[in-house]
């Protein structure tokens, strides 16, 4: 799809930053399980945190389709920094911009927009993924505040220093579910330690526990009950930023793959030279193409004002699986160095796998594509 | 403090680069880009201009296609630019150039110019000097650092094996290495602020400039041959047989590093 002058400009930059900045030192902080704070400060300034949020908190009014040429130029490189981003806004930040008071907007989203603070939004339980409004957690009202209990899981963003906001969904009443906002160091509110993860290690992922936890009744975002509803909003939106970061990912192992089969030699010739490699090369380019189009095809609905609901489903389902192939193709292009946790598709085909899973898993995605279908 | 920062777009210098049959710098088929230390020169105009307040205006010299750069610039934060671009001009020396650049620099209200200490195409670093002697002002060449207080300028000087330090009083033109700064990448913000920015195109003629006096027929020097870089060559290898730290701090010594 042909890009605008200033969608190009600013692929360029963001591309420029993810090959100069994070290229180099990634894969050390995965191998160490860090966050890169400091990364992720840097690339905030470029004003990715803030593509869509609207300008009078700091961002820049911009579409989905926009955030999405920013998250594909990060996977390219790194998934664990793209999904740092990738929560903080179409789950976090997006929410308190659709559904927060003014109040809420002005005192959280100017840092989230700039990239100074991040959000998590905490809906997964220990005992509910897929049956998202399945939520044990409960939030009750007393003397002017609410009082949480309960326990999530899963949580992206929960536990790291520039974390300014937890977003948690909760039982507000019988079949009632609310999102409420909490910050850390809030008493009662308990950060549990980083998982160890198979891939996404430079990302920060976390349970999340509330004991008695109390916060302001004015920290409730939206309408009390509309929770639920609010989420799968977002998540349609999320989605299609899911479905760019995995695009991004085979992208990147097209281009990993194809510099190693032009330069490494076996019997004499470059393994590119090989029509079993470069076959293989030309389908993983087809798959980041196709995975592009899905995504940006829904995008395009989304910044419109269309209903993109099964755009969303069908470019999740379409690049996550996209991910998954390249990154196997991509390891066996490179061989024994494809298991080594050094080359960098060897980060990929270890992050590839929760694309099949997150946002949604691909099962629940074929549901909302064959519901759109009328079956 | 108003500074005039001078950019050119050049081939990658991390590709492949080709000469055309004139034996030229082939930019047809090439990835252009800002050149590479200009981006430092670029930062450190927007850093001072931070510092002291004033404007930063980018000059270039270049087709049309050069601006791609001029818009970087402005993403970056630059706040206007003159675009000098003329038919006339392509095969220009170094010389010619800086008569063009001149006349450019007298249309513009400067404090301090900023280049980068060499472009990275045909990499003479020459103009700065250049400028400085049409213009009437110091040259303060090859800056790792810059400090003003808005009346003169101290740089240091980089050289092999320290610096040097420069003074001079306002007016002047400084040039700049990599060491100087860490160029900034554009913001969405900026981009989108760029297309909002005045961009000034002139032609030779706008500026009193004789086309006759600039391109392949103004040129004072031609090149005339032109070969690849010889591959490097084997170091020299000591063998130890007591002698080798003797030889080894001699080496050292000798390329000043100790």
């Amino acid at each position: 799809m042909r890009l605008d002058l200033e969608q190009t400009e600013f692929a360029a930059a963001v591309r420029a930053f993810a090959q100069e900045q994070i290229r180099p030192v990634i894969g050390d902080y995965y191998e160490r399980g860090e966050f890169p704070a400091d990364l992720v400060r840097e690339l905030g300034k470029l004003g990715v945190f803030g593509v869509t949020l609207p300008e009078e908190y700091g961002g820049s009014g911009m579409g989905l389709f926009m955030l999405g040429l920013a998250l594909e130029e990060i996977a390219r490189v790194d998934a664990s920094v793209a999904v740092t981003v990738e929560a903080s806004v179409t789950l976090g930040a997006e929410g308190l911009a659709r559904y927060g008071t003014e109040e809420q907007r002005r005192r959280w989203l100017p840092r989230l927009a700039a990239g100074e603070g991040l959000c998590a939004f905490a809906l997964t339980e220990p005992g509910g993924g897929t049956d998202a409004g399945h939520t044990d957690t409960k939030a009750r009202l007393e003397d002017g505040e609410w009082v949480i209990d309960g326990a999530k899981c899963f949580i992206t963003n929960a536990g790291t220093a520039m974390t300014d906001l937890i977003v948690a969904t909760a039982q507000t009443g019988p079949g009632e579910i609310s999102c409420i906002a909490v910050e850390p160091g809030t008493p009662g509110l308990e950060i549990g330690p980083e998982y160890s993860k198979v891939g996404w290690r430079a990302s920060d992922t976390r349970p999340v526990y509330f004991d008695g936890c109390r916060v302001p009744e004015a920290n409730l975002i939206g309408q009390r009950g509309r929770g639920f509803v609010q989420f799968l909003e977002l998540l349609d939106s999320g989605r299609v930023a899911i479905a760019a970061l995995a695009t991004g990912s085979a992208q990147g192992c097209v281009d990993e793959a194809l510099a190693h089969a032009k330069e490494r030699e076996a019997f004499g010739r470059p393994i590119g030279e090989n029509q079993s490699i470069a076959f293989m090369l030309a389908d993983m380019k087809l798959r980041a193409h196709t995975s592009r189009l899905t995504w940006q095809d829904a995008a395009l609905k989304a910044d419109a004002g269309e209903p993109f609901g099964a755009d969303a489903a069908l470019a999740k389902l379409h690049a996550s699986q996209a991910a998954v192939d390249n990154a196997r193709d991509a390891t066996q292009i490179f061989g024994g160095y494809g298991f080594m946790n050094e080359t960098p598709v060897a980060r990929a085909w270890r992050d590839c796998k929760i694309l099949e899973i997150g946002e949604g898993t691909n099962e629940v995605q074929r549901m909302v594509i064959a519901r759109s279908m009328g079956l | 403090m108003n500074i005039v920062v001078l950019v050119k777009q050049v081939p990658d210098s991390g590709l492949a680069r080709q000469l055309d049959d004139q034996l030229r710098v082939d930019r047809n088929g090439a990835n252009n880009v800002m050149g590479e230390l200009d981006e430092y020169a670029v930062e450190a105009a927007l850093q001072l201009k931070e510092a002291h307040g004033g404007e930063v205006t980018v000059l270039t010299l270049g087709p049309s296609q050069a601006t791609e750069t001029v818009r970087k610039t402005l993403a970056m934060g630059a706040d206007k630019a003159l675009h000098i671009e003329d038919d006339a001009v392509g095969g220009s020396d170094a010389l010619a150039t800086s008569k063009i650049l001149a006349a450019a620099l007298g249309r513009l209200e400067w404090d301090l110019v900023i280049a980068g200490a060499e472009s990275t195409d045909s990499g003479m670093g020459i103009m700065p000097q250049m400028l400085a002697a049409r213009t009437g002002v110091p040259a303060l060449t090859g800056a790792r650092k810059i400090d003003t207080d808005g009346t003169a300028i101290t740089v240091e000087h980089q050289r092999a094996n320290g610096y040097d330090v420069l003074t001079a009083s306002l007016p002047a033109i400084v040039s700049v290495w990599d060491t100087i700064n860490t160029p900034r990448y554009p913001s969405l913000k900026g981009i989108m602020a760029a297309k909002r920015k005045p961009v000034e195109t002139l032609a030779l003629s706008d500026l009193g400039v004789d086309a006759a006096e600039v391109g392949p027929s103004g040129a004072n020097n031609e090149v005339l041959s032109a070969a690849e870089r010889p591959p490097r060559t084997a170091g020299q290898i000591v063998t130890d047989e007591g002698q080798g730290g003797t030889a080894l701090a001699e080496f050292l010594a000798a390329e000043k590093f100790i």
